[in-house]
């Protein structure tokens, strides 16, 4: 165990723990094939973005475009602002959150509790109305910071510099790393870090298929990858909709006593894929996947209890990573 | 051969109103022209003028991105599951806000 002089000291040094259970059984003699976890809910706040969010706040700081008292503005649907609503306490600034009102209810009680001020805009005029509710904050307040953790090379800079040599020192022989596709930031920063050092390494995208309510844009040409994705830096990238993420979130609690929120059930399939492909072709594995955050704040959605049906019905047009 | 293919509401407009289209194809951008004579107009969404992917447009087969399994050209066969989607990725809304805080 370790002491640290705050709590944002404390961030990252997070467990890596096996899952003899749900990793796939080998045929006698065939090289192993093993899941690992990244327990990144045991940060701070209890999700990974705590690492993203110190290094954009401490790189703000550094250059000069945060200063003693400034106000910080930022788009999120939540873990993000939660972290920087920790942040953003202990450093001596204010925070302002745009975030559709489609996020469960836990998240905006804690960005609250934390102290942040949120501005909703309204889940049912979709991303157009997001849009517009941005566009207005913007202009109204010039003044206002922005950290932008889409295009932030601090957020994934946070990952080359913690989360992958946390990984490599921890699992030396790591053949695969699993992570969720949102600002992109952990797969980046991780994934360049670990192509740096392991030969062969295997960097895999998770990313949400949510409900089509999320998907109502108006235009293509209206979609929008964040800045730091950069397609090179990943082998494969899945795509995971909201029934398999369910299951393997339930999963993770019942056979291997991991509580965690669903994007990490996600991810988790994309990590049991790749695996039972390593198994198939006879390859030794050592797959390392993120838990994103815990599952507290996703049990008003109903969706840990009940059919997959029903689990599927709560979370359709909801954010649920 | 049949191919089922997912389209999302925003090109709805194309096939009538379907949700699920069924097209053919040995390579994605086989299928996409078999597509396209079916609901005409849906390839230039699809496509650019260049002959590219659309940037903002992401096509998953059996739900992985054929942008790693060799694009247009990626292999497919039959039973094949398709599915398109808007660029969108995690967080949605918060992807469209900040674009348009940016100017974008």
């Amino acid at each position: 165990m370790a002491r640290f002089e705050s709590l944002l000291d404390a961030c990252g040094g997070t467990p890596l723990v096996g899952l003899p259970r749900l990793s796939p059984v080998v045929p006698e003699g065939a090289p192993p094939v093993r899941l690992w976890a990244k327990l990144e809910d045991r940060n701070p706040t209890g999700s990974i973005k705590d690492r993203a969010a110190l290094y954009m706040v401490r790189d703000a700081e550094e250059s000069g475009h945060l200063r003693p008292g400034d106000t910080i503005l930022e788009p999120t649907s939540g873990n993000t602002g939660i972290a920087l609503a920790m942040v953003a306490k202990l450093r001596g600034y204010r925070l302002v959150c745009v975030m559709p009102e489609n996020v469960s209810a836990e998240r905006t009680q804690m960005l609250r509790m934390y102290g942040a001020e949120i501005i909703f805009s309204p889940a049912a005029g979709g991303s157009n109305q997001a849009v517009a509710t941005a566009k207005q904050i913007a202009a109204e307040h010039p003044d206002w910071k922005m950290l932008f953790q889409y295009g932030n090379p601090a957020n994934a800079r946070a990952h080359f510099e913690t989360t992958g040599p946390e990984l490599l020192h921890d699992l030396p022989t790591i053949t695969h790393f699993v992570a969720g596709l949102g600002t992109t930031g952990t797969l980046m920063g991780t994934g360049r870090f670990l192509r740096e050092k392991v030969d062969g390494i295997q960097i895999i995208a998770a990313e949400p298929r949510y409900g089509e309510l999320v998907y109502g844009l108006r235009n293509i040409d209206e979609g929008y990858v964040p800045e730091l994705y950069d397609a090179s830096v990943l082998t494969r990238r899945f795509s995971v909709g909201t029934r398999d993420a369910v299951l393997r979130t339930r999963q993770l609690v019942e056979v291997e006593g991991i509580f965690a929120g669903f994007s990490s059930g996600a991810i988790l399939h994309a990590a049991l894929a790749v695996a039972h492909e390593a198994v198939k072709a006879g390859r030794r594995a050592d797959v390392a996947f993120v838990i994103a955050d815990g599952g507290w704040k996703y049990l008003s959605t109903g969706a840990y209890g009940g059919t997959l049906n029903d689990a599927e019905e709560a979370l359709e047009g909801q954010l649920w990573a | 051969m049949a191919i089922e293919v997912r389209v999302p509401t925003i090109l709805r407009n194309y096939t009538g109103g379907s949700k699920i289209v069924e097209g053919a194809g040995d390579s994605l951008s086989a299928l996409i022209d078999d597509l396209d004579t079916k609901h005409k107009g849906i390839k230039g969404r699809l496509i650019t003028p260049e002959g590219g992917l659309h940037r903002f447009v992401n096509i998953y087969v059996n739900d992985e991105d054929v942008r790693f399994l060799g694009a247009l050209d990626a292999k497919l066969n039959d039973g094949d599951s398709i599915t398109i989607l808007p660029a969108v990725a995690g967080g949605a809304l918060g992807f469209a806000a900040a674009a348009a805080l940016l100017g974008r």
